[in-house]
């Protein structure tokens, strides 16, 4: 299948490319990038007046299958990623059965490939059955796919453990993300602890719970001289513990959601179960802390942190509500508008975060980039296009997205993947 | 919504003959004053109220008490009001079981407020008797109610309004007529 | 004079003509109490529903007195006999139940938002009998019209709230409440249950329970539950006796006629000492006392007069 991706501008942080090129795909890879290509017998992609730019790719997304189908299902969590611009997704681990095995990640593996639209890349538990006590089989899970590991919102609590598992990633060269929560510190919790939260009545999630366990991975990592990505970085202690350490050279990475960037805990005064998360939207003054670190590229990437949820299950009052924010659609568009186009960060900076980023931290050396050679992964922006974000028509199973009727401005037209135009659909 | 005054049909001297007058039937009809106690019906029928007792004392020197009486909680319209009814307090200090009771209004029109009125005098003990007094009856009465002592009898129109003014809480003491201004 | 409001969700939603008005209202209602014939037939043929997802025999009675008191007829559900130990949704529970026409819905749940969730679909007037760790409104109100019995005005009036305040919803509706009429507000109790936060609503805190007595007008003791100090909130009761306990000793640093508030039950000897409680001072039964007339005027005027287009 041949591709001409027509008058486009390129943009490419890997290489410092910014200008109007073609790119022509075959096989499912770039093979040639330049500003005028002629050829013949195949299909053409007029990208005038938008941008195109590596594939974006998710490292945190929750697909729900196998387990929990009614929630999403690996179909349907691509349809979603491919609508919201992206061509990889990163499936989290928290399925039932949890992803602790070789066998389930195979089982995962083989449905994308009959069913995904975008790459599915498993991330596999750290510990069996998320318990944080035993080490899973990682050098098996590796060989069967796994491009990461974490036990994500069963955050190991036993430094011991986390120890050993950091070593033995390392030994390894995967990569463990961690999701920072000191449980005795969060216990119950339901949103942030601080002003809101006594206002409001409901029990707080204290900032010091993500600090304490940041500061645990980053001094573990630094003495097992392994890597840590940090999931979802939300307050402004993380995010000056991963700044320091960063400058002593520990090989920490840290990722941040857009909902974290842009809502604040005081938002949930009418106790809306949509913007009930884990970690909790944070302060004002976290969120201030955010926009510093991205800037400053403590943060590292965007991810969705994509946790659907059944409708019913949402509908209810709040303590019963479950923790998660729907983000695949909606991701993009939201950076788009509430960074890229106020000038927070460079357009640039703003792909580096969402692709080339996300390719070189889980070692996809053909992806994060266009050049000849690389996959044919691709992702069409239309900067100036207005969207108005619209639950009733979200291809996700899940509804729980905080931010219907928002309009923004910016939106993924196009997704390319090996040469395939999967979105529009 | 404004209103038009169509008539003053008592003044102050007209109002204090008529109380006058009043008192004299009140005691003629009540042998043993003793017994007599009077009520009036939130607002105006208070002042009324302690008017007639103050004329009773001068006449006949006996002290006869006066409570004050709030129907809201009793009325039947209450599911149709527009706005509702600040509810006042209903204070009563004496014991009504056994007594005669005099109650008391400005205005006697459909019948419903003094059905409510006797339904409370109900709920709080049992009346030996009640006899009741009212500075105008405008006719238009929905319900078997009559007064035993009348001030004035005004045939008005159901458009029209009633409104007695008493120097207690209004400039002079006056029964007007007036109507609704005429929708623009 | 007009009460705006379709339900009762908390103080943060009214306004001090309001809260006037709903005082006022309770001083004309209480005289049904001292009747003979403790009835008036305002809200016949009216149902209230009494929905207790948490035990309570005092508010919930409270609220069905006053109800009977208006004449209107009341069905109470609570936790134990109910669905929901079946495992049905409160959402569910709630729908079931309005296709019964009720007029107006009592709702006491261990989550805060739950009334205001249930406002959001259901037909009835919601009254809040306490969500979670939120709000309580009604006890607020019957707390502020004690306190305008005894001590007439509230400017400037020196409240003293101590206990567990984090977790009570009777300190938050209180301290929205007198806020808005003029009082003074201390906070007092041991720092893991007195979170610094607090001072952002407009009051004074303190962990010195003795400093914050001087001048005081208004000592409202809570309640403190033993459990919080396996949670390692206070290390044991006999500590926080020795700090916080309202005790005549503590009662004497305050105004000579301050009195002495609780919103039940009582832990003798724990947060108050039992001489402190029967005393002349106290007004703990009196607070019982105006519940029911509170709770009468928070229906009538909820319920009174014809359905009209309400502000919320």
């Amino acid at each position: 299948m041949r591709l001409l991706i027509k008058n486009g501008r390129v943009v490419d942080p890997s290489s410092g490319t910014d200008e109007t090129l073609d790119i022509l795909v075959e096989k499912g890879k770039i093979v040639d990038l330049k500003a005028k290509i002629e050829a013949e017998d195949l299909r053409v992609v007029d990208a005038s007046r938008l941008v195109v730019v590596p594939g974006f790719i998710d490292l945190h997304a929750h697909l729900r299958e196998p387990g929990q189908e009614d929630k999403e299902d690996i179909y349907t969590a691509s349809l979603a990623a491919a609508k919201g611009g992206f061509t990889s997704l990163c499936a989290m681990p928290n399925t039932n059965p949890a992803n602790d095995n070789r066998g389930v990640t195979e089982y995962i593996l083989s449905e994308a490939k009959k069913r995904a639209l975008v790459n599915i890349f498993p991330i596999a538990a750290i510990t069996k059955n998320l318990q944080g006590e035993e080490l899973t089989d990682m050098a098996d899970l590796v060989t069967a796919g796994a491009v990461a590991f974490s036990d994500d919102g069963r955050c190991i609590q036993s430094s011991q453990v986390m120890r050993r598992a950091l070593e033995y990633s390392n030994f390894l060269q995967t990569l463990i993300i961690d999701h920072c929560e000191d449980f005795s510190l969060s216990q119950e919790g339901l949103m942030h602890e601080g002003f809101s939260s006594h206002l409001f009545g409901l029990k707080g999630i204290p900032a010091s719970a993500e600090d304490v366990m940041v500061a645990r991975d980053i001094i573990l990592a630094e003495a097992a001289r392994a890597r840590v990505h940090i999931a979802h970085l939300s307050t402004r202690g993380a995010a000056y513990l991963v700044r320091e350490a960063k400058k002593r050279k520990i090989r920490v990475t840290a990722e941040v959601t857009p909902h974290h960037l842009i809502l604040a805990d005081s938002s949930l005064e009418n106790y809306d179960t949509n913007l009930k998360v884990n970690p909790p939207l944070r302060s004002q003054d976290d969120i201030k802390a955010l926009f510093e670190a991205v800037k400053d590229g403590v943060v590292d990437v965007f991810a969705t942190d994509h946790a659907p949820h059944t409708i019913e299950e949402k509908d209810v009052e709040f303590d019963r509500a479950p923790f998660g924010i729907d983000g695949l659609e909606t991701a993009v568009s939201l950076i788009l508008d509430k960074l890229v186009s106020k000038n927070i960060i460079s357009l640039s900076r703003f792909i580096e975060m969402f692709s080339t980023k996300p390719a070189q931290i889980l070692g996809l050396k053909d992806k994060g980039r266009i050049a000849a050679g690389a996959d044919a992964d691709l992702t069409i922006l239309n900067l100036h296009k207005e969207v108005v974000v619209d639950v009733a028509k979200f291809v996700s199973k899940s509804r729980n997205n905080p931010f219907h009727g928002w309009k923004l401005k910016g939106s993924p037209t196009m997704t390319i993947i090996a040469g395939n135009v999967v979105y529009p659909f | 919504m404004e209103e038009k005054i169509k008539a003053r049909v008592m003044d102050a001297g007209k109002i204090k003959r008529a109380l006058y007058r009043m008192t004299t039937e009140i005691l003629e009809r009540n042998r043993n004053l003793k017994n007599l106690v009077v009520i009036g019906i939130r607002t105006r029928g208070i002042y009324l109220g302690k008017r007639i007792s103050q004329l009773i004392k001068e006449f006949e020197k006996v002290d006869i008490p006066v409570g004050v009486l709030d129907i809201t909680l009793y009325r039947d319209d209450f599911a149709e009001l527009e706005t509702q009814h600040m509810v006042q307090k209903t204070e009563i200090d004496f014991p009504l079981s056994k007594k005669d009771v005099l109650l008391v209004d400005d205005v006697l029109f459909t019948g419903r407020t003094i059905r409510a009125a006797m339904d409370s005098l109900f709920d709080l003990g049992r009346p030996e008797s009640i006899q009741l007094l009212v500075l105008i009856d405008r006719g238009h009465r929905e319900l078997p109610i009559r007064a035993d002592y009348t001030g004035k009898v005004l045939p008005t129109s159901r458009r029209e309004v009633v409104q007695v003014r008493l120097t207690e809480v209004d400039e002079n003491d006056e029964v007007l007529i007036t109507e609704p201004a005429e929708l623009k | 004079m007009e009460f705006k409001h379709r339900h009762l969700l908390g103080i943060q939603h009214l306004d001090v003509s309001d809260i006037v008005t709903i005082l006022d209202t309770a001083e004309s209602l209480a005289e049904i109490s001292k009747r003979e014939v403790k009835k008036v037939p305002t809200l016949r043929g009216k149902i209230i529903v009494n929905l207790f997802f948490e035990p309570s025999t005092r508010t919930r009675s409270s609220f069905e007195l006053a109800a009977k008191r208006l004449s209107a007829d009341i069905i109470n559900f609570s936790q134990q006999t109910s669905s929901v130990v079946k495992g049905e949704a409160l959402k569910d529970t709630v729908l079931n139940l309005e296709a019964m026409n009720p007029d107006a819905l009592i709702i006491r749940h261990s989550c805060s938002g739950a009334s205001y969730f249930v406002s959001t679909f259901c037909r009835s007037h919601v009254v809040n009998a306490g969500d979670g760790s939120h709000e309580h409104p009604t006890q607020a109100l019957l707390d502020a019209f004690t306190i305008r019995q005894q001590k007439k005005s509230f400017k400037n009036l020196k409240v003293v709230i101590v206990g567990d305040i984090l977790h009570s919803r009777v300190a938050r509706s209180n301290v929205f409440l007198l806020q808005k009429v003029g009082a003074q507000v201390t906070l007092v109790g041991p720092p893991p249950l007195l979170p610094v936060e607090f001072k952002n609503f407009g009051v004074e805190i303190s962990y010195d329970l003795d400093r914050a007595l001087e001048a005081a007008d208004v000592i409202m003791v809570l309640r403190i539950q033993k459990e919080r100090q396996k949670t390692n909130f206070f290390p044991s009761t006999r500590e926080y006796r020795s700090l916080y306990c309202l005790t005549e000793q503590r009662y004497r640093l305050a105004n000579k006629d301050a009195i002495i508030m609780h919103p039940g039950p009582i832990n003798r000897g724990v947060e108050i000492s039992s001489e402190m409680a029967d005393s002349v001072k106290s007004v703990i039964l009196k607070q019982v006392e105006n519940g029911i007339s509170i709770r009468m005027a928070v229906l009538y005027l909820l319920l009174g007069g014809k359905e009209r287009e309400t502000a919320d």
